[in-house]
């Protein structure tokens, strides 16, 4: 089997695991406000990681290419509050001039 | 898209049960319609359409199923992947927590909510809250579904569209991924302190690069949130 195939799966299994045993425990056992805290954090930490390696690597080296053009353009129309499918949009066209003309 | 935290808490101010089916459907086009960035993001990653579709209609968690496509995609095995969606998708389980006094479910119907618990059909419920509990239960259902058929419809389209187009990068396809997501963190960097622990993590992860094998880069920044989040208030 392929790590594709493995990772539908696995994430999938564990995914919904978490959403069954949170309507089947009692409240008292994860409502820690410590929990709660990194909670928030943690998909600050890991979405923002994804971000980084998703521009500026490939596979285990640091490349600046036409990808962080894309992301500049994302961070711009964030900035101005564009609605998320524009941020992806504008993203994906500037990279893919840049990828084209230089 | 599932989980994408977009979803205003406060977004009903009128009183009618039907102002609950009418931000349970908003939500549920609005938010589905993301699933087109899904599908076309899984498929340029190298998932088939099939496994792509199924990620949709099993995991059903946005930031998790991007998770996985992102690290397999970026050459990491199938574990690391696994961790780094599950650590995202954590929240659910506190949804869920959240959700079962109000909806009272057992059996079939419990697995039906579980499945749905995301931060739109959590949102949505909790919006209606001074409606009551029968608004709020309704709140849950319409939007959870309502997301569901939405994300998968729209998956599949996104999907199908980046199979017709070939070399991701000549799409900016490749931009695409990490654009979608800096979407999900943006909103929730809403303090100093999230913004410089969101930068010490992009830091991490890259600095952890060139060093360890790819995917646990990702999953060791997990450990940024946690040193921050249990240490003594």
């Amino acid at each position: 089997m392929t790590a594709m195939w493995w990772g539908v799966i696995g994430t999938s299994v564990a995914a919904f695991a978490l959403k069954y045993l949170g309507h089947s425990i009692p409240q008292k056992y994860l409502d820690h406000p410590k929990i709660q805290r990194t909670n928030l954090l943690i998909p600050i930490t890991l979405l923002s990681a994804l971000v980084a390696i998703q521009t500026f690597a490939e596979k285990s080296k640091l490349v600046l290419d036409h990808r962080a053009v894309g992301l500049a353009v994302a961070v711009i129309s964030l900035k101005f509050r564009a609605p998320f499918p524009v941020v992806v949009i504008l993203a994906a066209i500037s990279s893919a001039l840049v990828y084209h003309f230089f | 898209m599932p989980n994408f935290g977009l979803v205003r808490q406060n977004a009903v101010v009128s009183a009618t049960p039907k102002s609950t089916i009418r931000d349970s459907l908003s939500v549920s086009i609005t938010v589905g319609a993301y699933g087109i960035a899904f599908g076309a993001a899984s498929v340029a990653a190298g998932f088939s359409v099939l496994q792509t579709c199924l990620l949709s209609l099993l995991t059903f968690s946005g930031a998790s199923q991007f998770a996985i496509v992102g690290v397999i995609g970026s050459g990491g095995g199938a574990l690391s992947g696994i961790i780094t969606a599950t650590l995202l998708g954590f929240r659910n389980g506190l949804y869920g927590l959240r959700m079962s006094p109000l909806l009272k479910t057992k059996g079939m119907k419990r697995i039906l909510a579980a499945h749905i618990t995301i931060d739109e059909s959590t949102g949505v419920a909790l919006s209606q809250e001074n409606l009551g509990p029968d608004a709020m239960r309704s709140g849950f259902w319409f939007t959870g579904v309502g997301v569901f058929v939405f994300w998968n419809l729209f998956t599949l389209a996104g999907a199908l569209g980046a199979q017709s187009m070939g070399n991701p990068a000549a799409w900016g396809l490749d931009a695409a991924v990490p654009a979608a997501f800096l979407g999900l963190v943006w909103p929730r960097l809403t303090s100093l302190s999230d913004r410089i622990l969101a930068i010490a993590a992009m830091a991490l992860a890259l600095g952890l690069t060139p060093i360890l094998p790819a995917g646990l880069p990702i999953i060791a920044t997990a450990f940024l949130a946690l040193a921050i989040g249990m240490r003594k208030p």
